[in-house]
């Protein structure tokens, strides 16, 4: 009886947004009086950071600084319809919406502008400071608080966009199965370490070492957290839980959280993230949708890193130190 | 967190000013100090609470309803069962033409699985509503039930769901969703070796810290605003607006920050019956899960089986994949049908294979209906395929990664969907990783792109 050491790796990609497409969402962007400006959506924030996000593209679209950006979201009184939030479709269906309806804005701002300055509006460009500079010739500015001003009392203009976002839906060939699921995809490879200790069943996992392929990465910090968060539960989904232990009998499923296994903080493994960009042609400055894949591929090299360990396959999941003890009784047979 | 800025640097430009700055999140003060708003913070006066009897079998028959000593209950305003429900037969994908109608928001006749909703108290406090709900009478004639999907599929076994008629989802194409692609059987033929293995997964809870509910108030002007943790506004309203048939414009929903949802909260269960109770007390309605319906009622992620049939070369190159894959949807569609064909576009994985066959099936138990969850249709199945990568590459003595290199799909491959591949970084992942973990890799394997030669 030994603590056995092993290591195993998997490799994905992931669809974005909702298979088959069909799934729009819209967004609303306008300025306030002294040019700050609101995002409008239905979209829900589920704790990931989605209005940080919106706020985030707005203000690189519009041209001024992220903190200039108030986002008013999930309500169907104010809000135009979003789909939804998930198949990690929020940041690339209500991204490309915000783009569309802030560069809408941004056309009436900048024209506001020219009228004020008496030059032509594509003479202009922003210096994401707050400022709307003539090209060539700095020198000759605007405040976009001084724009919203003129645009407010004294032009009589609406700085303000609508965007729109759909994929059109994709209708799979009965016979063939030919479709088009989704448009852009993300990757991640994973490599798994593991010690099982043959005689009591149980898995340690030492390190997970993770590569995403995500697009772009819009919030460095934040997409950090999802895709931490993520390979926790991909460790998780592979070694613990289950609402159905022995499915597919009904007995014996946790009511709680101390009857609904789940790792604690000593349980989990030192988690490296690798992040890689290609940038989608359809995605909001190049981005994908990491938010699913991302607990994907640790589950398969987990597995995989069992086997390595002490040489049996556990082919349902979770790997339970009873499934491992039982697999390695009947290989000792 | 480490970005390695060296692949793909020539299609990325690094121009941008807010875009790809690590900016702090405006709302984490909020949650780090307590004070963001969740739809439960909302307490109105006057507000009942609502507590669902539920079906304690896993098939049956419901002879009689007896509500009377629960109405005299004291704390009780109102009960309420299936002939309250305007619209009582519903599935929430009908908004995409994806039907048919096969749950009902308040059990009529029958149930189909132990947990079902029977008939919902509304009282003054949530004790009275428990103790209430503890003296409804169900006479049930309990029936056979089905726990098993090969059982399920067999002719014979007990139909779970008479709106569907048979134990599987019927989809345009038959009883599965296919693809064909090639000549999977002439394949196997030529193939080296053939590798057939059998996957399975069970039910997974998505755990939020939150567990699912809403608030609902009457605004007195014949609207109700509904304060939910949908993961969904719109799609909650319009598929309420069809159950109650109430037009939508009575409706006002009102979400927020959403404490975890991973999919679990894509149903729409509590929001309908929640604002009938509202209309028909004209008092403001709370109905929140505990954490015992949150994990044994609330959809879980399906069980699945997947089972892959592989012929594979001695130099490593897969030249026939088969792959069956069965969705646990329990007794009751809900996003079922639609996460079973998501799995029909996924396979064979992001691998190059000539010839391929897939049917994906959604099959009714007598369980927790299971719906969406994080990775819905996609992470049972890529458990399967990469353990059988792992299993194949052993089969013929080659390392792990060198063999899905071999197979990785690279831009302008065909997919089996018929979709040629555009933007693959599968390659760059593996070569990373390889990096990361000092994985020895042949330098010819290092050396490759995603980009194809002459693209």
């Amino acid at each position: 009886m030994a603590i056995r050491r092993g290591r195993g790796v998997a490799a994905i990609n992931y669809p974005t947004g909702m298979n088959l497409g069909g799934d729009p969402t819209q967004a609303l962007v306008h300025s306030t009086p002294t040019g700050n400006f609101m995002v409008t959506l239905s979209s829900v924030d589920l704790g990931q950071g989605m209005k940080q996000i919106m706020a985030q593209i707005c203000a690189e679209t519009i041209g001024v600084p992220t903190d200039c950006v108030v986002v008013d979201t999930a309500d169907t009184d104010t809000g135009p319809h979003c789909m939804g939030t998930f198949a990690s479709r929020g940041t690339h269906r209500a991204g490309n919406a915000v783009i569309q309806a802030a560069k809408e804005a941004r056309q009436v701002m900048l024209e506001v502008a020219a009228e004020e300055l008496e030059v032509n509006a594509s003479d202009l460009e922003t210096d994401g400071q707050g400022n709307i500079l003539v090209k060539g010739a700095p020198q000759k500015s605007i405040s976009i608080f001084d724009v919203a001003l003129s645009a407010h009392f004294k032009r009589g203009r609406s700085i303000s966009g609508r965007g729109m976002f759909l994929i059109p839906r994709s209708y799979p060939e009965k016979e063939t199965g030919a479709m088009k699921p989704s448009t852009c995809y993300a990757h991640a490879c994973t490599v798994a370490e593991v010690e099982v200790d043959d005689e009591t069943g149980e898995v340690t996992v030492l390190t997970v070492k993770n590569v995403f392929e995500i697009g772009r990465a819009l919030n460095p910090k934040m997409v950090e957290q999802q895709l931490v968060g993520g390979s926790w539960m991909g460790i998780s989904h592979a070694l613990y839980e289950t609402t159905e232990p022995y499915y597919p009998n009904r007995d014996h499923g946790g009511t709680d959280f101390n009857q609904y296994l789940m790792p604690g903080p000593g349980d989990l493994a030192e988690t490296e993230i690798i992040v890689l960009e290609r940038p989608s042609a359809d995605g909001p400055y190049g981005a994908k949708g990491p938010g699913e894949m991302c607990a994907n591929p640790q589950i398969p090299a987990v597995a995989n890193a069992v086997f390595d360990a002490v040489g049996v396959r556990v082919d349902t999941l979770p790997i339970t130190p009873e499934r491992i003890l039982r697999a390695l009784k009947a290989q000792a047979n | 967190m480490k970005l390695r800025k060296s692949y793909f640097a020539d299609v990325r430009k690094d121009d941008l000013h807010e875009i790809g700055q690590a900016r702090p999140r405006s709302d984490s003060p909020g949650h780090v100090t307590g004070k963001t708003a969740f739809f439960a913070d909302r307490n109105f006066p006057g507000m009942l609470h609502l507590k669902m009897v539920r079906s304690p079998h896993h098939h049956a028959r419901i002879r009689s309803i007896d509500t009377s000593e629960a109405e005299k209950h004291p704390g009780v305003v109102r009960v309420l069962s299936a002939k309250d429900v305007p619209h009582n037969v519903y599935t929430i994908l009908i908004l995409i033409q994806i039907g048919p109608e096969d749950e009902t928001v308040l059990a009529d006749g029958k149930v189909r699985w132990k947990g079902e909703a029977v008939v919902a108290v509304l009282a003054e406090t949530e004790r009275a509503a428990q103790e209430a709900a503890a003296k409804v009478k169900v006479d049930y004639e309990v029936l056979p039930a089905v726990f098993d999907m090969e059982e399920a599929l067999k002719p014979g076994a007990p139909i779970v769901n008479e709106y569907h008629g048979q134990n599987y989802y019927l989809y345009d194409s038959g009883e599965c969703r296919k693809v064909r692609f090639g000549d999977v059987e002439g394949g196997f033929a030529g193939a080296d070796h053939i590798l057939e293995q059998s996957y399975q997964s069970s039910p997974i809870e998505h755990a939020p810290t939150e567990t699912t509910g809403c608030v609902v108030a009457p605004e007195g002007n014949d609207r109700f605003t509904c304060y939910t943790n949908t993961q969904a506004m719109f799609f909650t309203l319009d598929n309420t607006s069809i159950i109650l048939q109430m037009p939508g414009s009575k409706l006002h929903f009102v979400g927020g920050t959403v404490g975890g949802g991973f999919g679990g909260k894509v149903d729409v269960i509590v929001e309908p019956i929640a604002i009938l109770g509202a209309k028909l007390t004209g008092r403001p309605v709370c109905f929140i899960y505990s954490r015992e319906e949150e994990m044994q009622i609330s959809s879980p992620r399906a069980a699945e089986k997947v089972v892959i049939k592989d012929g594979v070369m001695k130099d490593g190159r897969i030249v026939a994949r088969k792959v069956t894959g069965y969705t646990d949807a329990g007794a009751y569609s809900r996003h079922s049908p639609y996460g079973a064909q998501k799995g029909a576009g996924h396979y064979p994985g992001p691998y190059t294979i000539p010839n391929v066959w897939i049917d994906t099936y959604c099959v009714y138990t007598n369980r927790t209906p299971s719906s969406a969850m994080r990775g819905f249709g996609i992470t049972i199945g890529d458990f399967a395929l990469e353990v059988q990568m792992d299993k194949l590459a052993r089969l013929i003595g080659m390392d792990p990664l060198e063999f899905r290199f071999i197979n990785a799909y690279r831009d302008g491959d065909m997919k089996a969907h018929r979709q040629p591949t555009e933007g693959a970084a599968l390659i760059e992942c593996m070569q990373e990783a390889a990096r990361a973990a000092s994985w020895p890799v042949a330098e010819k394997y290092m050396a490759m792109s995603s980009y194809k030669k002459g693209a």
